[in-house]
Protein backbone atom coordinates (compact mmCIF):
# COMPACT_ATOMS: atom_id res chain seq x y z
CA UNK A 1 0.00 0.00 0.00
CA UNK A 2 1.27 3.42 -0.95
CA UNK A 3 2.02 5.62 2.01
CA UNK A 4 0.77 9.05 0.96
CA UNK A 5 2.45 10.70 3.92
CA UNK A 6 5.85 9.56 2.68
CA UNK A 7 5.45 11.57 -0.53
CA UNK A 8 6.79 15.07 -1.01
CA UNK A 9 3.42 16.70 -0.46
CA UNK A 10 2.70 14.31 2.38
CA UNK A 11 5.69 15.50 4.37
CA UNK A 12 5.04 19.17 3.54
CA UNK A 13 1.45 18.75 4.70
CA UNK A 14 2.54 16.99 7.89
CA UNK A 15 5.03 19.75 8.67
CA UNK A 16 2.39 22.36 7.90
CA UNK A 17 -0.23 20.78 10.14
CA UNK A 18 2.24 20.47 13.00
CA UNK A 19 3.27 24.11 12.52
CA UNK A 20 -0.34 25.30 12.60
CA UNK A 21 -1.11 23.20 15.69
CA UNK A 22 2.02 24.49 17.44
CA UNK A 23 0.97 28.10 16.90
CA UNK A 24 -2.56 27.28 18.05
CA UNK A 25 -1.28 25.54 21.19
CA UNK A 26 0.33 28.85 22.13
CA UNK A 27 -3.03 30.57 21.65
CA UNK A 28 -4.66 27.88 23.78
CA UNK A 29 -2.23 28.33 26.65
CA UNK A 30 1.22 26.88 25.98
CA UNK A 31 4.19 29.22 26.56
CA UNK A 32 5.10 31.75 23.88
CA UNK A 33 7.21 30.38 21.03
CA UNK A 34 6.83 27.01 22.74
CA UNK A 35 3.68 25.55 21.23
CA UNK A 36 5.68 22.36 21.07
CA UNK A 37 9.17 21.82 22.40
CA UNK A 38 10.06 18.20 22.83
CA UNK A 39 13.10 18.91 25.01
CA UNK A 40 11.29 21.47 27.19
CA UNK A 41 8.22 19.29 27.52
CA UNK A 42 10.24 16.22 28.52
CA UNK A 43 11.98 18.48 31.02
CA UNK A 44 8.62 19.70 32.36
CA UNK A 45 7.39 16.11 32.64
CA UNK A 46 10.57 15.19 34.51
CA UNK A 47 9.81 17.99 36.94
CA UNK A 48 6.18 16.96 37.32
CA UNK A 49 7.42 13.60 38.58
CA UNK A 50 9.67 15.37 41.07
CA UNK A 51 12.88 14.17 39.44
CA UNK A 52 13.97 17.79 39.49
CA UNK A 53 12.56 20.52 41.71
CA UNK A 54 12.75 23.61 39.54
CA UNK A 55 9.30 24.88 40.54
CA UNK A 56 8.74 26.87 37.35
CA UNK A 57 9.08 23.94 34.96
CA UNK A 58 6.90 21.16 36.35
CA UNK A 59 4.01 19.90 34.26
CA UNK A 60 3.36 16.45 32.86
CA UNK A 61 2.92 17.61 29.27
CA UNK A 62 0.19 15.50 27.63
CA UNK A 63 1.69 16.30 24.20
CA UNK A 64 4.66 14.03 24.98
CA UNK A 65 2.41 11.16 26.04
CA UNK A 66 0.31 11.73 22.92
CA UNK A 67 3.34 11.68 20.61
CA UNK A 68 4.29 8.19 21.73
CA UNK A 69 0.75 6.83 21.90
CA UNK A 70 -0.26 8.38 18.57
CA UNK A 71 2.76 6.83 16.86
CA UNK A 72 1.96 3.53 18.59
CA UNK A 73 -1.58 3.53 17.20
CA UNK A 74 -0.40 4.47 13.70
CA UNK A 75 2.29 1.80 13.73
CA UNK A 76 -0.22 -0.85 14.74
CA UNK A 77 -2.88 0.29 12.31
CA UNK A 78 -0.48 0.20 9.36
CA UNK A 79 1.34 -2.94 10.46
CA UNK A 80 4.58 -1.10 11.09
CA UNK A 81 4.95 -1.99 14.76
CA UNK A 82 8.46 -3.47 14.96
CA UNK A 83 9.59 -4.42 18.44
CA UNK A 84 13.39 -4.13 18.36
CA UNK A 85 16.25 -3.67 20.78
CA UNK A 86 19.96 -3.97 21.25
CA UNK A 87 21.60 -1.19 19.23
CA UNK A 88 23.97 0.21 21.87
CA UNK A 89 21.30 1.27 24.38
CA UNK A 90 23.71 2.74 26.93
CA UNK A 91 25.34 4.89 24.26
CA UNK A 92 21.90 6.13 23.28
CA UNK A 93 21.17 6.94 26.92
CA UNK A 94 24.33 9.07 27.09
CA UNK A 95 23.48 10.78 23.77
CA UNK A 96 19.98 11.51 25.04
CA UNK A 97 21.46 12.92 28.23
CA UNK A 98 23.85 15.32 26.50
CA UNK A 99 21.36 16.30 23.79
CA UNK A 100 19.16 17.51 26.62
CA UNK A 101 22.03 19.44 28.22
CA UNK A 102 22.74 21.13 24.87
CA UNK A 103 19.07 21.88 24.26
CA UNK A 104 18.62 23.38 27.74
CA UNK A 105 21.66 25.62 27.36
CA UNK A 106 20.00 26.99 24.21
CA UNK A 107 16.48 26.63 25.68
CA UNK A 108 14.80 24.50 23.08
CA UNK A 109 14.96 21.48 20.83
CA UNK A 110 15.05 21.86 17.03
CA UNK A 111 11.25 22.08 16.97
CA UNK A 112 11.28 25.01 19.34
CA UNK A 113 14.26 26.61 17.57
CA UNK A 114 12.10 26.73 14.43
CA UNK A 115 9.07 27.94 16.37
CA UNK A 116 11.17 30.65 18.01
CA UNK A 117 12.31 31.75 14.56
CA UNK A 118 8.70 31.67 13.32
CA UNK A 119 7.79 33.88 16.27
CA UNK A 120 10.50 36.44 15.48
CA UNK A 121 13.07 35.43 18.10
CA UNK A 122 16.28 36.04 16.18
CA UNK A 123 18.35 34.29 18.85
CA UNK A 124 16.99 31.14 17.29
CA UNK A 125 19.15 31.82 14.23
CA UNK A 126 22.24 31.16 16.34
CA UNK A 127 20.67 27.98 17.65
CA UNK A 128 19.71 26.77 14.19
CA UNK A 129 23.15 27.56 12.85
CA UNK A 130 24.60 25.57 15.75
CA UNK A 131 22.20 22.73 15.03
CA UNK A 132 23.32 22.61 11.39
CA UNK A 133 26.99 22.61 12.44
CA UNK A 134 26.37 19.82 14.97
CA UNK A 135 24.57 17.75 12.34
CA UNK A 136 27.35 18.44 9.84
CA UNK A 137 29.95 17.14 12.33
CA UNK A 138 27.74 14.09 12.83
CA UNK A 139 27.60 13.43 9.08
CA UNK A 140 31.39 13.38 8.95
CA UNK A 141 31.35 10.55 11.49
CA UNK A 142 28.63 8.80 9.49
CA UNK A 143 30.74 9.04 6.34
CA UNK A 144 33.69 7.58 8.25
CA UNK A 145 31.64 4.53 9.17
CA UNK A 146 30.12 5.55 12.51
CA UNK A 147 27.39 3.07 13.35
CA UNK A 148 25.75 2.05 16.62
CA UNK A 149 25.16 -1.40 15.21
CA UNK A 150 22.02 -3.31 14.31
CA UNK A 151 19.04 -3.76 16.57
CA UNK A 152 17.42 -7.16 16.78
CA UNK A 153 13.82 -8.12 16.52
CA UNK A 154 12.47 -8.94 19.93
CA UNK A 155 9.29 -9.80 21.86
CA UNK A 156 6.26 -7.64 21.20
CA UNK A 157 6.10 -6.92 24.92
CA UNK A 158 9.43 -5.09 24.71
CA UNK A 159 7.95 -2.67 22.20
CA UNK A 160 4.89 -2.20 24.38
CA UNK A 161 6.80 -1.11 27.48
CA UNK A 162 7.36 2.54 26.58
CA UNK A 163 3.85 3.18 25.24
CA UNK A 164 2.52 1.51 28.41
CA UNK A 165 4.66 3.79 30.57
CA UNK A 166 3.13 6.75 28.73
CA UNK A 167 -0.38 5.34 29.20
CA UNK A 168 0.42 4.83 32.88
CA UNK A 169 1.56 8.43 33.23
CA UNK A 170 -1.66 9.57 31.58
CA UNK A 171 -3.68 7.59 34.14
CA UNK A 172 -1.61 9.13 36.95
CA UNK A 173 -2.34 12.57 35.51
CA UNK A 174 -6.06 11.92 35.24
CA UNK A 175 -6.10 10.67 38.85
CA UNK A 176 -4.07 13.66 40.06
CA UNK A 177 -5.32 16.62 38.02
CA UNK A 178 -4.10 20.13 38.52
CA UNK A 179 -5.79 22.05 41.32
CA UNK A 180 -5.75 25.82 40.83
CA UNK A 181 -3.15 27.53 43.01
CA UNK A 182 -1.75 24.26 44.32
CA UNK A 183 1.81 23.21 43.45
CA UNK A 184 1.16 19.52 43.98
CA UNK A 185 -1.64 17.03 43.71
CA UNK A 186 -0.88 13.52 44.89
CA UNK A 187 2.35 12.40 43.26
CA UNK A 188 2.49 15.12 40.60
CA UNK A 189 4.04 18.56 40.84
CA UNK A 190 2.39 21.47 39.05
CA UNK A 191 4.08 24.82 38.43
CA UNK A 192 2.01 27.73 39.66
CA UNK A 193 4.22 30.26 37.89
CA UNK A 194 6.73 30.26 35.04
CA UNK A 195 6.61 28.33 31.76
CA UNK A 196 5.40 25.16 33.50
CA UNK A 197 2.22 26.95 34.57
CA UNK A 198 1.39 27.88 30.99
CA UNK A 199 -0.39 25.14 29.16
CA UNK A 200 -3.36 24.37 26.98
CA UNK A 201 -6.20 22.35 28.54
CA UNK A 202 -5.19 18.73 29.14
CA UNK A 203 -7.61 17.24 26.64
CA UNK A 204 -6.56 19.60 23.84
CA UNK A 205 -2.86 18.95 24.46
CA UNK A 206 -3.48 15.22 24.49
CA UNK A 207 -5.55 15.15 21.31
CA UNK A 208 -3.06 17.35 19.45
CA UNK A 209 -0.22 15.17 20.70
CA UNK A 210 -1.97 12.00 19.54
CA UNK A 211 -2.65 13.53 16.12
CA UNK A 212 0.92 14.69 15.66
CA UNK A 213 2.27 11.35 16.84
CA UNK A 214 0.09 9.61 14.27
CA UNK A 215 1.07 11.91 11.38
CA UNK A 216 4.74 11.93 12.27
CA UNK A 217 4.90 8.15 12.43
CA UNK A 218 3.38 7.92 8.95
CA UNK A 219 5.55 10.64 7.43
CA UNK A 220 8.85 10.00 9.35
CA UNK A 221 8.96 13.74 10.14
CA UNK A 222 12.36 14.51 11.68
CA UNK A 223 13.95 17.91 12.19
CA UNK A 224 17.48 16.48 12.43
CA UNK A 225 17.10 14.04 9.53
CA UNK A 226 15.96 16.99 7.39
CA UNK A 227 19.34 18.67 7.56
CA UNK A 228 21.34 15.45 7.78
CA UNK A 229 19.90 14.00 4.56
CA UNK A 230 20.45 17.30 2.80
CA UNK A 231 24.14 17.36 3.79
CA UNK A 232 24.79 13.65 3.47
CA UNK A 233 22.77 12.70 0.38
CA UNK A 234 21.56 16.05 -1.05
CA UNK A 235 18.15 14.49 -0.40
CA UNK A 236 15.67 17.29 0.42
CA UNK A 237 12.66 15.10 1.26
CA UNK A 238 12.54 15.61 5.04
CA UNK A 239 13.66 19.21 4.63
CA UNK A 240 10.38 19.95 2.82
CA UNK A 241 8.62 18.94 6.02
CA UNK A 242 10.74 21.31 8.01
CA UNK A 243 9.96 24.18 5.62
CA UNK A 244 6.24 23.37 5.80
CA UNK A 245 6.45 23.39 9.60
CA UNK A 246 8.25 26.71 9.88
CA UNK A 247 6.24 28.48 7.17
CA UNK A 248 2.91 27.36 8.63
CA UNK A 249 3.91 28.42 12.15
CA UNK A 250 5.12 31.79 10.82
CA UNK A 251 1.90 32.50 8.92
CA UNK A 252 -0.21 31.43 11.89
CA UNK A 253 1.85 33.63 14.19
CA UNK A 254 1.19 36.60 11.89
CA UNK A 255 -2.54 35.84 11.88
CA UNK A 256 -2.67 35.32 15.65
CA UNK A 257 -0.42 38.35 16.30
CA UNK A 258 2.18 36.14 17.95
CA UNK A 259 5.04 37.45 15.80
CA UNK A 260 7.35 39.77 17.74
CA UNK A 261 10.69 40.25 15.98
CA UNK A 262 13.86 41.04 17.92
CA UNK A 263 16.74 39.69 19.94
CA UNK A 264 15.93 40.99 23.42
CA UNK A 265 12.98 40.34 25.66
CA UNK A 266 12.05 37.13 23.86
CA UNK A 267 10.05 34.59 25.89
CA UNK A 268 12.04 31.81 27.60
CA UNK A 269 15.22 32.78 25.75
CA UNK A 270 18.56 34.45 26.39
CA UNK A 271 20.86 36.51 24.19
CA UNK A 272 24.24 34.86 24.82
CA UNK A 273 24.89 34.11 21.16
CA UNK A 274 27.89 31.89 21.63
CA UNK A 275 26.10 29.59 24.08
CA UNK A 276 22.91 29.54 22.01
CA UNK A 277 25.11 28.38 19.17
CA UNK A 278 27.28 25.93 21.14
CA UNK A 279 24.33 24.38 22.97
CA UNK A 280 22.71 23.42 19.71
CA UNK A 281 25.97 22.19 18.17
CA UNK A 282 26.10 19.64 20.98
CA UNK A 283 22.42 18.76 20.64
CA UNK A 284 22.69 18.44 16.85
CA UNK A 285 25.71 16.18 17.12
CA UNK A 286 24.04 13.97 19.72
CA UNK A 287 20.81 13.71 17.66
CA UNK A 288 22.78 12.78 14.56
CA UNK A 289 24.80 10.09 16.30
CA UNK A 290 21.56 8.70 17.74
CA UNK A 291 19.70 8.89 14.42
CA UNK A 292 16.85 11.25 15.25
CA UNK A 293 15.68 14.50 16.80
CA UNK A 294 13.89 14.21 20.16
CA UNK A 295 10.49 14.16 18.47
CA UNK A 296 11.53 11.36 16.15
CA UNK A 297 12.91 9.39 19.12
CA UNK A 298 9.47 9.58 20.74
CA UNK A 299 7.74 8.42 17.54
CA UNK A 300 10.23 5.56 17.13
CA UNK A 301 9.63 4.58 20.76
CA UNK A 302 5.95 4.35 19.89
CA UNK A 303 6.57 2.02 16.97
CA UNK A 304 8.51 -0.45 19.08
CA UNK A 305 12.09 0.84 18.96
CA UNK A 306 13.19 0.36 22.55
CA UNK A 307 16.63 1.85 21.84
CA UNK A 308 14.92 5.12 20.96
CA UNK A 309 13.02 4.83 24.25
CA UNK A 310 16.37 4.55 26.06
CA UNK A 311 17.42 7.80 24.36
CA UNK A 312 14.26 9.46 25.75
CA UNK A 313 15.03 8.15 29.24
CA UNK A 314 18.51 9.62 28.78
CA UNK A 315 16.83 12.94 28.05
CA UNK A 316 14.82 12.62 31.26
CA UNK A 317 18.04 12.01 33.20
CA UNK A 318 19.68 14.95 31.42
CA UNK A 319 16.77 17.21 32.35
CA UNK A 320 16.94 16.09 35.98
CA UNK A 321 20.67 16.81 36.14
CA UNK A 322 20.27 20.10 34.28
CA UNK A 323 17.83 21.47 36.83
CA UNK A 324 19.18 19.82 39.96
CA UNK A 325 22.66 21.19 39.31
CA UNK A 326 21.87 24.52 37.67
CA UNK A 327 23.09 23.56 34.20
CA UNK A 328 20.04 24.83 32.31
CA UNK A 329 20.06 28.39 31.06
CA UNK A 330 17.43 30.94 31.99
CA UNK A 331 16.40 34.31 30.59
CA UNK A 332 19.51 35.63 32.37
CA UNK A 333 21.72 33.43 30.20
CA UNK A 334 23.87 30.33 30.36
CA UNK A 335 25.40 29.22 33.66
CA UNK A 336 29.02 28.27 34.36
CA UNK A 337 27.83 24.77 35.24
CA UNK A 338 26.00 24.55 31.94
CA UNK A 339 29.10 25.57 30.03
CA UNK A 340 31.20 22.96 31.84
CA UNK A 341 28.57 20.32 31.05
CA UNK A 342 28.62 21.39 27.40
CA UNK A 343 32.38 20.87 27.21
CA UNK A 344 32.07 17.44 28.83
CA UNK A 345 29.28 16.64 26.39
CA UNK A 346 31.44 17.56 23.40
CA UNK A 347 34.28 15.37 24.63
CA UNK A 348 31.93 12.43 25.21
CA UNK A 349 30.12 12.77 21.85
CA UNK A 350 33.38 13.10 19.95
CA UNK A 351 34.75 10.01 21.71
CA UNK A 352 31.60 8.12 20.77
CA UNK A 353 31.93 9.31 17.17
CA UNK A 354 35.59 8.41 16.87
CA UNK A 355 35.51 5.05 18.61
CA UNK A 356 32.29 3.49 17.30
CA UNK A 357 33.14 3.00 13.69
CA UNK A 358 33.11 -0.18 11.78
CA UNK A 359 34.52 -0.94 8.40
CA UNK A 360 31.90 -0.20 5.78
CA UNK A 361 29.68 -3.22 5.48
CA UNK A 362 28.32 -4.01 2.08
CA UNK B 1 25.52 -12.83 -9.38
CA UNK B 2 23.50 -10.20 -7.56
CA UNK B 3 25.17 -7.67 -5.35
CA UNK B 4 23.69 -7.87 -1.84
CA UNK B 5 23.29 -5.16 0.79
CA UNK B 6 22.06 -6.51 4.11
CA UNK B 7 20.85 -3.53 6.13
CA UNK B 8 18.50 -5.42 8.41
CA UNK B 9 18.45 -4.15 11.96
CA UNK B 10 20.05 -0.87 10.98
CA UNK B 11 18.18 2.38 11.19
CA UNK B 12 18.51 5.26 8.80
CA UNK B 13 20.70 6.69 7.48
CA UNK B 14 22.76 3.44 7.53
CA UNK B 15 20.73 1.48 4.95
CA UNK B 16 20.89 4.44 2.57
CA UNK B 17 24.63 4.94 3.11
CA UNK B 18 25.27 1.25 2.45
CA UNK B 19 23.09 1.24 -0.66
CA UNK B 20 24.72 4.36 -2.08
CA UNK B 21 28.18 2.91 -1.41
CA UNK B 22 27.20 -0.21 -3.30
CA UNK B 23 25.75 1.85 -6.15
CA UNK B 24 29.02 3.76 -6.36
CA UNK B 25 30.92 0.47 -6.42
CA UNK B 26 28.95 -1.45 -9.06
CA UNK B 27 27.74 1.54 -11.14
CA UNK B 28 25.13 -0.54 -13.00
CA UNK B 29 23.33 -3.85 -13.02
CA UNK B 30 21.33 -5.28 -10.16
CA UNK B 31 21.53 -4.83 -6.39
CA UNK B 32 19.44 -6.61 -3.78
CA UNK B 33 18.87 -4.69 -0.54
CA UNK B 34 17.46 -6.29 2.60
CA UNK B 35 15.80 -3.95 5.10
CA UNK B 36 13.47 -4.56 8.03
CA UNK B 37 11.53 -1.32 8.42
CA UNK B 38 9.17 0.55 6.12
CA UNK B 39 11.15 3.72 6.72
CA UNK B 40 14.31 2.08 5.41
CA UNK B 41 12.40 0.68 2.44
CA UNK B 42 11.11 4.15 1.53
CA UNK B 43 14.45 5.84 2.08
CA UNK B 44 16.43 3.28 0.08
CA UNK B 45 13.90 3.49 -2.79
CA UNK B 46 14.08 7.29 -2.77
CA UNK B 47 17.89 7.26 -2.73
CA UNK B 48 18.07 4.71 -5.56
CA UNK B 49 15.68 6.74 -7.71
CA UNK B 50 17.72 9.88 -7.15
CA UNK B 51 20.77 8.05 -8.54
CA UNK B 52 18.92 6.92 -11.66
CA UNK B 53 18.22 3.39 -10.45
CA UNK B 54 14.78 1.85 -10.57
CA UNK B 55 13.20 -0.25 -7.86
CA UNK B 56 12.34 -3.25 -10.00
CA UNK B 57 10.82 -5.35 -7.28
CA UNK B 58 9.88 -5.30 -3.59
CA UNK B 59 9.20 -8.65 -1.95
CA UNK B 60 7.93 -8.91 1.61
CA UNK B 61 10.06 -11.26 3.65
CA UNK B 62 9.61 -12.76 7.06
CA UNK B 63 11.61 -9.92 8.57
CA UNK B 64 11.11 -6.92 6.33
CA UNK B 65 11.57 -6.44 2.63
CA UNK B 66 13.83 -7.52 -0.23
CA UNK B 67 14.33 -4.70 -2.70
CA UNK B 68 15.75 -5.33 -6.16
CA UNK B 69 17.35 -2.23 -7.64
CA UNK B 70 18.27 -2.07 -11.32
CA UNK B 71 20.17 0.19 -13.65
CA UNK B 72 20.72 -0.66 -17.27
CA UNK B 73 24.20 -0.31 -18.65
Amino acid sequence: MKNVFATKWGIVLTGGIIGILAALLQLWGNPANMGICVACFVRDATGALGLHRAAVVQYLRPEILGFVLGAFVAAYLFKEFRPRAGSAPLVRFVLGFFSMIGALVFLGCPWRALLRLAGGDWNALLGLLGLAVGIWIGTIFLKKGFNLGPARKTYSAVGWIFPLIMAGLLVIMLLNPQVAGQDKNGVLFYSIEGPGSLHAPLIISLVVGLGIGFLAQRSRFCTMGATRDLILFKQPHLFFGLIGFTAAAFIMNLILKQFNPGFTGQPVAHTMHIWNFAGMVLAGLAFTLAGGCPGRQLFLSGEGDSDAAVFVIGMVAGAAFAHNFGLASSAAGATSGGITALIIGFVVCLLIGFTMREKMRA
Amino acid sequence: MNQLVDARGLSCPQPVIMTLNKIKEVKEGEIVVLVDTETARENVSRAANSKGWTVADIQPEEEGHRLTLKKEG
